[in-house]
């Protein structure tokens, strides 16, 4: 990879979900391999171990397991985080267990996700781990997902079998809401359309599985619509030379700000202009998401962390009432009128859980109105009433403005994430 | 590239940038530990950008082996100087000084273990409630699933199966009395990113990351520099050799390897070309397969 390539790459950040034997560790295993990213004393442990387990073939899944437990009960328990790169991109691949207890995982691999690749075995067709996971991805808006049909080596290569999964699959996907879904037919143990084309399965027309990862259009994937600027601190330098510097630092989450643009900050509803945009001394003429920046504004007004700068054609809405999709993920279970602190981009209030609205059966896709509490790996879609107004953006407009998380003040804890709807 | 998609390196910094702000915002006494290792440097250039024009709100803590390269100081020094921040040193001597632990023996000792005391202690004599890390999740595999906000117990321990779940770019560094969070501003870089952003920045490095020629011995597969602080062999030969480091820590197991990369440029070309992880050369690593995480579990960086 030559020096200069490398400085206008892209970042795509990725999740995998599947469980013990779909054959996720030998693909993303493949994946390392084939795009060279696996060092030699990397692969002599892995052969090494291979060969004291007395596999006679190189087990690519070992690259993938990390902790000893897991190495010893032979799952994955938690998120782990691979990186890879190729002369295009540079990939974050956020690697989560499928089983339903490990909903919470697969949950969070999602939230920073742009894509998931989602594992079909090919002798077993959608099953409901598949349904699981793209229910997920669907729910946590992740814009493309691409199904990758493995073991195809098992049905020998048949065409038919394949498109047989495809029309299952689309069946199935008209009830979610991903607008990018492709079909791939792969052999992870064999390497066929993982990197190199199959010569197996000339019948397939589309491309590899590491080509469409390449070139997937993602510069749609961030609102550049509704200018939104959490403030996460007030920079004053106090020094001669910046005596009157007052910079709001914070990372971009939505839109694109420019020079001279009307804002107005929330909650109090000031007006001012965008004076500079700065990024370590160099004045930027504008600043986009994910840009992490500070601003100076003409007027010298109360600003400060929570608060949220917005452009003035384009607010969100205000309210104490809150209806949102909560992915539980603690064990002590939630109850209807527990209280919670709400953390919402760099905000944080206090909740009370009015209302539960239903429970989602993410294995059968049905909803259960009876049930009022929630689980850990439980989804359910609640009302929240807070202490004070929040500031709102559907999460389905905005992934970073319309996402929460719950705390539980007595342990401190993550207790749930959060979509608002 | 379309015009609204940041370069991988600039949405890096972008993250690390708004991950170090967090930290700022809240805790209310957060430190950076600074090693003088390239990942640290990285580190302190990206508070550097985070609070701009204001000066870096947290002291860099060196956790100090006793078994320095002479180099590695004088830039932590210089660099202190330049910023005008606070330097916490934790001296690992003074704690084997108090009693507090027991230099290893043998002929494979080293100071390395000895550190997560002098870190622990450091932390708790300066009451810091964030130690702010260079460490990377490309490392080594036990990190692959460490957070962003690495929740420590009163003990300083890491309990892998007990993290917080940590989702979009919301971080929870809530905390009881005596908990501390390590935080790991650049999780996602990888080896690569880091030289590739020293680059783009124009970020001055030690000199000991270029090639330069060092007397050496050849232990545990890789060149390990002659120092006032090891013991060599009978059956060891002094050698002086081109020689470069792909990390910098302990100067009694850090091992080098031959190179002629004296510039950035050919470093980064050696890395793109090499066959071995940087922590290869780290006899630390090799004790055990598991090596690292056991170290992190205790309270390790």
């Amino acid at each position: 990879m030559s020096t200069n390539s490398y400085l206008d790459m892209e970042l795509l950040r990725f999740t995998t979900a599947g469980s013990v034997d779909d054959g996720k560790s030998t693909l993303i295993g493949r994946l390392l391999y084939d795009s060279k990213s696996i060092f030699e004393d990397q692969m002599e442990a892995v052969r090494a171990t291979s060969e004291r387990k007395g596999l006679d073939h190189v087990d690519l899944s070992l690259l993938t397991d990390g902790l000893r437990d897991e190495r010893e009960q032979g799952i994955t328990i938690d998120v782990a985080y691979r990186y890879f790169a190729t002369p295009k991109r540079k990939f974050i691949i956020a690697d989560t267990p499928g089983h339903i207890q490990y909903t919470r995982n697969m949950v969070t691999g999602a939230s920073t996700a742009n894509l998931a690749l989602i594992l079909i075995d090919a002798r077993k067709g959608v099953i409901e781990q598949t349904k699981r996971h793209s229910y997920i991805a669907s729910l946590l808006q992740i814009p493309h997902l691409i199904v990758c049909v493995n073991k195809m080596d098992l049905v020998d290569y048949n065409e038919e079998r394949f498109h047989e999964i495809v029309r299952e699959y689309e069946e199935f996907a008209a009830k979610l809401d991903v607008a990018d879904i492709r079909f791939i037919p792969i052999s992870a143990l064999h390497g066929d359309n993982v990197v190199d084309r199959s010569e197996k399965m000339e019948w397939f027309q589309g491309s590899t599985l590491l080509y469409t990862l390449e070139t997937i259009h993602i510069g749609s994937d961030q609102n550049h619509i509704d200018a939104r600027f959490p403030v996460q601190t007030v920079i004053r330098p106090h020094t001669d030379e910046h005596h009157d510097y007052r910079g709001y630092a914070g990372r971009v989450a939505g839109g694109i700000f420019r020079a001279g643009d009307n804002i107005v900050v929330l909650p109090s509803g000031f007006k001012s202009k965008i004076k500079s945009i700065n990024l370590l001394g160099e004045e930027l003429t504008q600043a986009f998401p994910p840009m992490s920046i500070s601003m100076t504004l003409e007027d010298d007004i109360d600003v400060s962390r929570g608060d949220m700068i917005v452009r003035e054609n384009s607010q969100p809405r205000t309210s104490q009432d809150l209806e949102v999709m909560l992915c539980w993920l603690n064990e002590r279970p939630m109850t209807v009128g527990a209280k919670y602190v709400l953390r919402q981009t760099t905000n944080e209030s206090r909740v009370v859980v009015k209302s539960v609205v239903y429970k989602m059966d993410i294995n059968s896709l049905t909803r259960n109105e009876e049930e009022k509490d929630a689980k850990m790996n439980e989804i359910v879609k609640v009302h929240l009433r807070s202490t004070k107004p929040i500031i709102l953006d559907s999460y389905r407009r905005n992934r970073q403005t319309g996402s929460v998380i719950l705390i539980d003040e007595t342990t401190n804890e993550t207790v749930a994430a959060g979509m608002i709807v | 590239m379309s015009s609204y998609l940041l370069t991988h390196l600039k949405e890096l910094e972008a993250e690390s940038m708004y991950v170090i702000r967090e930290v700022f915002a809240q805790f209310e006494n957060p430190a950076i530990l600074f090693s003088g290792g390239k990942d640290s440097i990285v580190l302190t250039h990206l508070a550097k950008k985070a609070f701009w024009p204001a000066k870096i709100p947290f002291p860099l803590v060196h956790i100090d082996t006793g078994h320095n390269f002479p180099e590695t100081m004088a830039y932590r020094d210089q660099l202190v100087k330049e910023l005008g921040v606070k330097l916490v040193v934790g001296s690992v001597q003074d704690s084997i000084s108090k009693g507090r632990v027991r230099e290893e023996s043998g002929k494979n000792a080293t100071r390395n273990a000895l550190q997560i005391t002098t870190l622990l202690d450091t932390v708790e004599a300066n009451k810091y409630d964030a130690a702010m890390g260079g460490a990377r999740r490309d490392e080594e595999k036990a990190r692959a699933k460490e957070r962003f906000f690495s929740h420590r117990d009163d003990f300083g321990q890491w309990d892998p199966k007990n993290q917080r779940p940590e989702l979009w770019n919301i971080f929870n560094g809530r905390k009881s009395m005596g908990e501390h969070f390590r935080v790991f501003p650049i999780s996602n870089w990888t080896e690569m990113d880091v030289w590739q952003y020293i680059l783009q920045e124009n970020i001055e490095i030690p000199s000991l990351y270029k090639s330069h020629m060092r007397d050496v011995i050849w232990r545990d597969d890789s060149w390990l520099p002659v120092s006032d602080f090891i013991t060599i062999r009978p059956e060891e030969e002094v050698v002086n050799k081109q020689i470069r480091f792909r990390t910098l820590g302990d100067i009694t197991i850090t091992g080098g390897v031959e190179s002629d990369a004296d510039t950035v440029e050919k470093i980064i070309e050696e890395v793109a070309s090499s066959r071995n992880t940087e922590r290869g050369m780290r006899s630390d690593d090799k004790r055990s397969e598991t090596a690292m995480e056991d170290r992190k579990k205790q309270g390790y960086f």
